[in-house]
């Protein structure tokens, strides 16, 4: 690990303005995919500004009838929430389908958000990775590709986000608040927060150098059948391939977002219009534009099949 | 002798086409490239500079026992229990949050000591095996690893009782899991429950059925 140089912070403006003072800082919360990024020296900050100390660790009810969600909750408390469990119950089954009970406990709900992909070639540094050392090429084209994008990705870069989190939170319509260096607070609705991968899949969310996240709130609970299938490797403790968040509501109408299968959570408005109409509509509206390769196409039939699987559980239920 | 570059059953000297000193030529390189890309970082400007190491002094509180100890930022908590306070129950598996083998207690929640930093734990209340029991006086979850033979290689062991108290804790509190059948009503206590929750611990001699075992039984000597 190269060295580098740690303060606490005390206010959120604080820890903006630090960031943008110091040129190669980072900020630094649950520390479970920086650390394990920097002992690779994949990501080599000069500078960790520890954000723990900031008091973003409450979930409140906002005035709207939502919940805002601090920045340093940590996934397990998120998941055990009661008013998470009761009414926002796709979020609690994807943090709980995410990592292992001692990540969870450590894991902040800002950090989920940011994670890095966890492609073979980003975590190499003999090889070439465009989101790693911009320019260099994307290894993954034509390497193995079996767990990669197969929508939204380009020709620099075919990662996933792999976090299980963020796919419930888009589908819930959560929206990011942050705080710029200037003390400027800013929403941004978690639509909008991935960028495409294009021509710089380095630069993966539209935050604004050294913007610090403070919260992710929630609008009111839309009721329905909450439904989140991960299908991986192994039955715990492995990422995605393909998983499946729904909500669906009694008279069959309701919304999908899938994770593993691009550069964000994957929710495109036109499949949700499709839900009464069946699985196969739906994953024709989701994946119109796939790009697979030869090793990962088998995810496109996977997610109609996982599609098909979860509309008929949530309509056994309802 | 050195070998570089020679293969002893020929005798022969073998021209590589790249040399050491042309390695070291295209590193620089990849790295001045590296340079010029800030890729990730927070701020613009100026490429960032490795500073010199920091070392920063820090009170923890381990097994009951406040520890002053001046550390590099860099050290994790695993090493810092290990290197400079010679716990050295805890376990270096992996190293990188795959193995559970450093699982350790922190303010009562278990967590891979290995992913985070010794220096944001200051005044930290850290339970390690050593402070769990003592070879006279058993906590009833490691006397429970001995009963049932809940290992082999013994490697990952304490991070396995470490974590599998902390799991106990979990469930009485009400936290759910992924197998969790009804969100809004207390998780049960049984063999689905403890496996997926014990997840984050892997043993590569498979002793699983007897982890298990222990983990059940000693729930119900808990309980009790």
């Amino acid at each position: 690990m190269k060295a580098f140089t740690y303060e606490r912070v005390k206010t959120p403006a604080e820890a903006a303005a630090s960031a943008r003072d110091k040129s190669g800082a980072k900020f630094i919360a649950g520390g479970t995919n920086l650390l394990d990024l920097m002992k690779l020296e994949i990501e080599t900050p000069i500078h960790l500004i520890d954000v723990n100390g900031l008091g973003l660790d409450q979930i409140v009810a906002t005035d709207e009838g939502g919940l805002r969600i601090g920045a340093l909750v940590r996934n397990t408390d998120l998941a055990a929430d009661e008013r998470v469990r009761r009414d926002y119950g796709v979020l609690s089954r994807a943090l709980l389908a995410g990592a292992s009970g001692q990540l969870r406990n450590q894991a902040t709900t800002a950090g989920n958000l940011l994670q890095r992909t966890r492609c073979p070639y980003f975590y190499d540094t003999n090889q070439p990775c465009n989101k790693r050392l911009p320019g260099s090429g994307c290894a993954a084209l034509e390497g193995f590709s079996r767990q990669h994008a197969v929508v939204g990705g380009s020709e620099a870069c075919i990662a996933t986000h792999p976090g299980d989190m963020p796919v419930a939170m888009r589908l819930l319509d959560a929206v990011v608040e942050t705080i710029s260096a200037d003390g400027k607070a800013r929403k941004i609705p978690l639509a909008d927060f991935y960028r495409a991968p294009g021509k710089t899949p380095h630069i993966e969310t539209v935050l604004t150098p050294g913007e610090l996240i403070t919260a992710v709130t929630l609008p009111p609970p839309v009721g329905g059948q909450h439904i989140y299938r991960k299908v991986r490797d192994r039955a715990s403790y492995a990422f995605a391939l393909v998983s499946v968040a729904a909500i669906v509501q009694p008279d069959g109408s309701g919304r999908v977002a899938l994770g593993g299968v691009a550069h964000k959570p994957w929710r495109v408005e036109q499949a949700d219009a499709q839900l009464p109409q069946g699985a196969q509509a739906v994953y024709d509206a989701l994946f119109a534009d796939a790009h697979p390769t030869p090793e990962n196409a088998f995810k496109l039939t996977l997610a109609k099949r996982t599609l098909a699987s979860v509309l008929t559980e949530a309509r056994a239920v309802v | 002798m050195s070998n570089q570059g020679e293969y002893p059953e020929d005798g022969q000297s073998h021209d590589f086409s790249l040399s050491r000193r042309d390695l070291i030529k295209v590193s620089a390189a990849a790295a001045a490239t590296a340079a010029v890309y800030p890729c990730g970082a927070l701020a613009e400007g100026e490429p960032a500079v490795t500073p010199p190491p920091e070392i920063l002094p820090l009170t923890l509180r381990v097994n009951g026992k406040s520890q002053q100890l001046e550390v590099d930022t860099r050290t994790t908590l695993l090493d810092a229990l290990r290197e400079n306070l010679q716990l050295t129950g805890t376990k270096k598996g992996c190293d990188h949050g795959q193995c559970g083998a450093c699982t350790v207690l922190v303010d009562g929640r278990r967590i891979n000591a290995c992913l985070t930093l010794a220096v944001m734990h200051q005044d930290a209340e850290i339970t390690t095996i050593e402070g769990l029991g003592t070879p006279d006086n058993l906590h009833p979850m490691q006397a429970a690893f001995i009963k049932h033979d809940g290992f082999q290689c013994g490697y990952c062991t304490s991070g396995q009782i470490c974590s599998s108290v902390a799991v106990l804790k979990e469930i009485e509190a009400g936290i759910p899991s992924h197998v969790t059948l009804d969100l809004v009503s207390p998780p049960p206590m049984n063999a689905d429950e403890i496996r997926e929750r014990m997840s984050g611990n892997i043993c590569r001699c498979g002793a699983y059925a007897n982890i298990l075992d222990a983990i059940e039984d000693a729930a119900g000597e808990l309980k009790s």
